[in-house]
């Protein structure tokens, strides 16, 4: 957070110094400018991944293609999908972690065509209309310190979680994260999913919700506060991200519940009104081919695209891509919802 | 020796007969195929001349069938039809020659022996005088029993003179008898061949006398 | 086209025919698959949309006298189980949107109609197929009329569309080409017997003149018919000109052979030298004319024989060695000998067995008839690879300084043989032969001394 802050102020001063030339009607967090070694063009990228989990990607691509300059700006995943769906915003390449926002705006006519070598090479399911590439697979886990489930079994499972959390309110009670579903898009998409997976979704929020759960917008905040003590388990992390932050760290451990673990994918669109989809094409050839830089895929903690069964003795429940992810984008759909997850949460 | 001869046209054959009772042979006459039939089957006869188109039939059925029947007789065919078509299917039939009319009696007698000396010698035709075994048909002529060979025109001179031994016979006579008409010799040829068949019988009893103003004749020696 | 047809032969103009027909039906076939193809493709979309449709109205409830709706995940995911199409929704009650886009337009449906209802239409730049239903739903005063309408664009149906025509093109083209294929085989099987008649009628020799007894089909027995028919005839005229020759000569033959016969007993009665010179000139008169009239009918044998030329397998030597044989007693008459010299490997050529036989009787007995007594005629017969040659070298009196070119058109003879019988026909005559023959007739003076020497040549290389 502290990072963030400053290079927030950096790039605060960047803009009062000139040099930002665009400002953004919609709330950006951060910006950084990749110059490139001999630059003829840019690239602009609208994307919800953190500057400092990304910048080995740019910088990878932009050796590979010292053309091109690149701007990176860096937004929560709704304000993305307000960005490009209401205000029309300049940007080459949007990358999202929220592949129902995605899929909406390829479906409603925001995204243009995109097909390569490598894009066809992707497996089916990592790709839809030729308009959204997915590049990652991620699991959401559970994280936790070890300290606060000292003396207790380790759930393996939503119900043993709930069990666990029933039977400990005072050790658990202001002591479980999860995504505030309002707020946070990928958090939206992975409760919708679960309620979708498992009947335990509702009794689980509920039991939550007596806890007096904390809600987060991103992960990053949830993972640090496991890791302060403050918490002593996040519920639906994204996997990278945990995997990348508890190294280094002990007491902090991933758990991911056996029953069914939720994978999404991180995808890649083109909006119309790009001004260089060539270079947003190029990228997407190096994000959908990150198999073939495993040192990227160790720095950024991001696992590539694999087309073959994930790691056996989980259930891994990956989200399709397709028109199935509009139902919960539904106004109506959402609104019901977010009214059931918030009387849950909110006791 | 006897012939048949198988013609319709009565004075050709009667001209023929005449011809060939000079050489010494016999020639019966059928006038159709039923009545050569008849002679054939009554009398053996050395060779058969047969003309091809008769008033009973075609000449060549009975070619047929005398070589159907395995006879030997020599046949030899008078035809007076195109050489061109009859030709081949004539010989393939069993003739053993064939001559085209009108012809040169010559020619029938020279192709009659050549026929006869085909056939070997079945038939003995050698005929003796003095001290000379004389063959017309081979050409044979035996001095003392030695061969002395013949040219074929002293063969049918020596054979005139075998026909009627001690007969005084004109250069005119000869001549007819040695040359064909078409050829234009004068009768001084006639000595030269006499005087050639004096040489072949050199050393013998019998030899060819001259006749002063009258011709030659063929003597035995005392 | 029609000249075409009319001209071409029988097997082009069934493949012609038999291919149209051919791509006619693949046409047919290709536009018969492709439509129904299609039809089942646009079947399977609609009845999609409409279940889609369908599960969503079943989720339709109403909440404090408002209309509302929980969207089934399944009601668009299933939506997008078989393309990749954008999908658009709209649910309305009572002309207000409850939710989706509210500028998708709905559909006019009668009034009560409850059946799914289609229509295609344009939405946001793209044709979409839309379904729409009605459903009323009660709100405890009143029953509100609802309608939901669900569009999906038809990018995979172009999809399976172009697919479907690049595979019923594919098997139209494969059906064409193996039609096609088959045509030519049935129009090679069906003018088979023709080609076969044909091939039985040319490989005869000029003369076999026998009908035509191999089986064919129905279809052409009138022309196999014909064909015998005017064989019969021809055979008949044939036999009718060789007839009439034979005849021709033996009317005119018989005769003159009876004269002569006679004329040469009277000339052997007869004293006077000089009756016997008149007598000598008339036998020799007829000998002329029945040489003259024998050589024009076997001339007109030789023109009648070579217009239809027999390929007989004629080895040379044993021509010329019959041929010897057949004039040894005539030349004997004169004393003349006649000496062969063949080659030993045989000399064959290829040509009329009778018109050859005949050339060389001609030669060795114009030999004969002009040669002195006792002298001597070679009949050689060369063999090499290139010709092969047969020659009659006699020791007569040559051909004079006559023009040799002219001494084998019709009637020429020799300046010199006005004495010996004969007419100019028998070189004319082996001179035709040997043209019939590709092959050609030389003469030219005995190089051993006098006389002449007359070659019959054949070039191999021909």
């Amino acid at each position: 957070m502290r990072n963030a802050n400053i290079r927030s102020l950096f790039v605060g001063i960047l803009l009062l110094l000139g040099l930002g030339s665009i400002s953004y009607a919609f709330e950006i967090e951060e910006q950084k400018r990749y110059s490139g070694a001999n630059a003829q063009q840019s690239l602009s990228i609208l994307s919800t991944a953190d500057i400092a989990v990304f910048e080995p990607i740019i910088l990878a691509f932009q050796r590979a293609n010292p053309t091109i300059n690149i701007n990176y700006v860096t937004s929560g995943s709704t304000e993305v999908m307000k960005a490009i769906y209401k205000e029309q915003a300049q940007f080459d390449l949007v990358i999202s972690s929220a592949m129902d926002l995605q899929t909406k705006l390829a479906n409603d006519g925001f995204a243009l065509d995109y097909s390569s070598e490598a894009t066809n090479a992707l497996p089916d399911w990592a790709r839809w209309r030729n308009q959204v590439f997915g590049f990652t697979q991620e699991p959401a886990v559970m994280v936790i310190s070890e300290a606060s489930f000292e003396g207790l079994e380790v759930p393996r499972t939503r119900q043993e979680l709930i069990e666990t959390l029933r039977e400990n309110p005072e050790r658990f009670s202001g002591r479980v994260g999860t995504y505030d579903v309002r707020t946070s898009g990928l958090g939206y998409l992975f409760a919708t999913q679960d309620s979708r997976n498992t009947e335990s979704f509702w009794r689980l929020t509920e039991v939550m919700g007596r806890l007096d759960a904390q809600l987060y917008c991103c992960s990053g905040g949830m993972i640090s506060d496991v890791a302060s003590g403050k918490l002593a388990l996040a519920y639906n992390v994204l996997g990278s991200y945990a995997a990348s932050q508890i190294e280094g760290r002990d007491g902090l451990r991933i758990v991911p519940l056996d029953d069914f673990v939720g994978v999404m994918m991180r995808t890649a669109i083109i909006p119309v009104g790009a001004n260089n989809p060539d270079a947003a094409g190029r990228f997407i050839d190096f994000l959908v081919r990150l198999g073939q830089h495993p040192e990227l895929s160790e720095s950024t903690g991001l696992p590539s695209i694999v087309d073959q069964p994930l790691p056996a003795g989980t259930v891994m429940r990956p989200i399709r891509l397709g028109p199935g992810l509009l139902v919960f984008l539904d106004q109506l759909r959402r609104e019901t919802f977010v009214r059931s997850w918030a009387s849950s949460i909110e006791q | 020796m006897r012939f048949l001869l198988v013609e319709d046209n009565l004075q050709l054959a009667k001209a023929l007969k005449e011809r060939f009772a000079l050489e010494g042979h016999v020639v019966d006459h059928a006038e159709d195929l039923s009545d050569a039939m008849t002679s054939t089957s009554t009398v053996a006869y050395d060779l058969i001349l047969l003309d091809i188109m008769l008033p009973d039939g075609d000449g060549r059925s009975f070619l047929k069938t005398h070589r159907g029947k395995a006879e030997r007789t020599p046949v030899i065919v008078l035809t007076a039809r195109s050489e061109v078509s009859d030709r081949v299917g004539l010989l393939d039939l069993g003739a053993d020659d064939y001559i085209t009319k009108p012809f040169d009696f010559a020619e029938l007698e020279a192709r009659c022996r050549a026929v006869l000396r085909r056939q070997g010698g079945s038939v003995n035709n050698a005929r003796e005088f003095a001290d000379l075994v004389f063959d017309p048909t081979t050409g044979s002529l035996k001095v003392s029993g030695e061969e002395r060979g013949l040219r074929n025109r002293e063969l049918r001179l020596l054979e005139v003179f075998f026909g009627s031994p001690g007969q005084i016979f004109s250069k005119t006579y000869l001549m007819d008898r040695l040359f064909s008409f078409d050829e234009d010799v004068s009768e001084n040829a006639i000595e030269v061949y006499v005087g050639r068949l004096r040489k072949k019988l050199e050393g013998s009893q019998a030899r060819i006398e001259t006749v002063r103003g009258l011709g030659y004749r063929m003597i035995q020696q005392s | 086209m029609i000249r075409f047809l009319v001209t071409s032969s029988i097997r082009r103009r069934l493949v012609f025919q038999l291919s149209i027909m051919a791509a006619l039906l693949s046409i047919v076939f290709f536009v018969a698959v492709r439509s129904v193809a299609e039809q089942a493709a646009a079947d399977t979309q609609d009845n999609i949309l409409a279940a889609s449709a369908t599960s969503i109205a079943d989720a339709l409830y109403s909440e404090r006298g408002q209309v509302r709706v929980e969207l089934p995940y399944s009601a668009l995911s299933m939506l997008g189980t078989i393309s990749e199409d954008r999908v658009f929704y709209r649910i309305v009650a009572d002309g207000e949107t409850v939710t989706g886009y509210d500028d998708l337009a709905v559909p006019k449906a009668d009034q009560g109609q409850r059946a799914a209802l289609f229509v295609t239409e344009q939405y946001r730049g793209e044709e979409v197929r839309v379904v729409s239903i009605a459903r009323a739903v009660s709100n405890g005063v009143r029953a509100a009329d609802v309608r939901i309408v669900i569009a999906q664009t038809r990018r995979g149906l172009a999809q399976i569309s172009s697919q479907i025509t690049t595979n019923a093109m594919a098997v139209a083209i494969g059906f064409f080409l193996m039609a096609t294929a088959l045509s030519l085989l049935a129009a090679q099987s069906a003018v088979a017997p023709v080609k076969k008649l044909a091939e039985s009628v040319t490989r005869r020799g000029p003369k076999d003149l026998r009908p035509v007894i191999s089986k064919t089909p129905g279809e052409l027995v009138p022309l196999v018919d014909a064909l015998n028919n005017f064989m019969m005839r021809l055979r008949a005229s044939l036999t009718r000109s060789e007839e009439f020759i034979a005849e021709a000569a033996h009317r005119v033959r018989t005769p003159l052979a009876t004269v002569r016969t006679q004329a040469e007993v009277v000339h052997r009665q007869m004293e006077k030298p000089e009756n016997r010179k008149a007598l000598r000139e008339m036998i020799r008169a007829v000998d002329e004319s029945s040489r003259s009239a024998g050589q024009l009918l076997d001339h007109a044998m030789v023109t009648f024989r070579t217009d239809q030329l027999e390929q007989d397998e004629i080895n040379l030597a044993t021509l010329a060695d019959e041929t010897c044989d057949r004039l040894q007693p005539t030349a004997e008459l004169k004393d003349i000998e006649i000496v062969r010299t063949f080659s030993k490997e045989p000399a064959t050529i290829f040509g009329d067995r009778i018109l050859m036989q005949n050339a060389v009787r001609n030669i060795l007995d114009n030999a004969i008839k002009y040669s002195p007594a006792e002298s001597v005629i070679t009949v050689r017969v060369e063999n090499s690879s290139d010709q092969a040659v047969l020659s009659v070298i006699d020791q007569g009196r040559g051909f004079g300084d006559a023009d040799l070119g002219k001494l084998t058109s019709r009637f020429s003879r020799g300046s010199n043989v006005d004495d010996i019988v004969g007419s100019g026909l028998g070189l004319t005559i082996a001179d035709e032969v040997m043209q019939a023959h590709g092959g050609q007739l030389h003469i030219e003076p005995n190089k051993e001394g006098v006389g002449a020497c007359v070659m019959l040549i054949f070039d191999r290389s021909l």
